[in-house]
């Protein structure tokens, strides 16, 4: 029964990833985009991917879309297209599927145990996180503490191209000939998303701190809820205007966020380093390793979550303040 | 079901090829972003889908569930960051064809082209 489910959703994404890319209104192609990622969610859960389609549905759906509004709000709204080398496309893309698909038929097929990608490392994760680390969620103790180098270089890729953004978008905007009709007061006039919304974002808040601090016993962690408490603040800066969000957490607070949250991350390692074991060994933070090893992850999730989160409210406030 | 084994793998390589498609042909520079979103959305899946075991769960380890199987948690880690890396990654090519807009007044690729010529 579920294979036919996921049949069916993984055609509805084809035909929406179709959608996007034939319309020529922007402003739909983007709506549909929201649709891609939820549908992508759904797909990501029906294959046992928790904390993934958590991620993907905050993210993707989420801040994915504002930011991409933010950016057609700066620019513009339809595609004059003028299609040149079509065929020429067509032609390219459609003997790459056909070789892509070739290729499939040497991939072990949806679900066997016997794959390769069973069989190296992941056995070892599964059987030794209940002793060596104690915490039931696997996906949690591989991304912070196993490899817990890459997850430092993500969470620094994601503070420079936060820097990125804000060194592009912060250099003051050329003399404009039209005045922008000034719209930075929100949805304040519209009585039904002003009510409704302020009362989903304490709730989105709130779920997101739950994501962040139960990360390690079920699904989340640092990086979905940052997300989370950045898709909260950001339905809270569309109601309630750019200039309240920005009274209610100032600019530098949330430079401080990116900053603080990666410099937090490095210095778990560094304390381990200190303390007489490796660079992000945490089982020297205390006297017995595997509570060493939670205390570690908790910090250094807190960390990702603080930083992602003001990153991505910055790269929004970036967008939104720029007219 | 022998026949669906690899139904998601197909789907993955059309949708990375659609996404392809809206960055080659398209000449609208966010046309282009939203493709590579679901050209990286599509990798994603192809991952995703390598990680699912017959009859498993979410690598939540259950105690007191003994022959319980469960799902390979390494490439929901790979993908898990690499969606929030993802995001950043588009706002930084947003925020290029922002200023791109700023500065030649379009966002279609012909019309740069033709601004950049030496009249």
């Amino acid at each position: 029964m579920i294979i036919v489910f996921a049949v069916f959703l993984l055609t509805l994404l084809v035909i929406t990833a179709v959608a996007v890319v034939r319309t020529e209104n922007l402003f739909v192609a983007v709506m549909l985009m929201a649709i891609f990622s939820l549908l992508m969610a759904a797909n990501f859960f029906i294959l046992d991917a928790a904390d993934v389609a958590l991620t993907e549905a905050a993210v993707g759906a989420g801040v994915t879309t504002v930011i991409f509004l933010g950016a057609l709000a700066l620019t513009a709204e339809k595609e004059r297209s003028r299609l040149t080398g079509r065929g020429l496309a067509l032609g390219v893309v459609a003997v790459t599927v056909l070789v892509l698909i070739y290729a499939t038929f040497d991939k072990p097929r949806l679900g066997d145990p016997e794959a390769p990608v069973h069989q190296h490392v992941a056995p070892w994760y599964l059987e030794q996180t209940p002793e060596l680390i104690g915490i039931p969620n696997v996906v949690t103790a591989v991304l912070a503490s196993y490899r817990g180098y890459d997850t430092l270089g993500e969470v620094f890729v994601v503070f420079a191209a936060c820097i990125g953004v804000l060194f592009l978008l912060g250099a003051p905007p050329p003399k404009r000939t039209t005045p922008r009709p000034a719209a930075t007061s929100g949805l304040r006039h519209h009585l039904v998303p002003q009510v409704v919304g302020r009362l989903l974002v304490p709730f989105i808040v709130l779920f997101g701190l739950y994501v962040q601090f139960h990360g390690e016993y079920g699904p989340g962690g640092g990086f979905q809820a940052g997300a989370i408490i950045a898709t909260g603040l950001i339905l809270h800066a569309l109601l309630e205007g750019e200039k309240a969000s920005i009274r209610a957490i100032p600019r530098g607070a949330l430079f401080g966020m990116v900053v603080g949250g990666a410099l937090l991350y490095g210095f778990v390692g560094v304390l381990g380093m200190l303390l007489g074991g490796n660079f992000l060994d945490y089982s020297v933070l205390h006297s017995d390793p595997v509570k060493g090893q939670q205390y570690g992850i908790i910090a250094i999730e807190a960390g990702v979550g603080i930083a992602v989160c003001g990153a991505l409210m910055s790269i929004f406030h970036a967008f939104a303040a720029r007219d | 079901m022998e026949l669906l084994g690899h139904y998601n793998y197909w789907v993955f390589a059309v949708a990375l090829m659609i996404g392809f498609y809206a960055v080659i042909a398209r000449g609208n520079l966010i046309k282009k972003l939203l493709g590579l979103s679901i050209f990286q959305s599509a990798v994603f899946l192809m991952y995703i889908t390598m990680d699912k075991v017959e009859g498993g769960t979410a690598p939540i380890i259950q105690p007191g569930v003994p022959d319980q199987i469960y799902s390979n948690p390494l490439p929901q880690v790979l993908i898990l960051t690499a969606i929030v890396v993802g995001v950043s990654t588009t706002a930084l090519g947003l925020a290029v064809v922002v200023r791109i807009k700023e500065t030649y007044g379009s966002i279609e690729e012909h019309e740069i082209y033709e601004a950049d010529q030496p009249s």
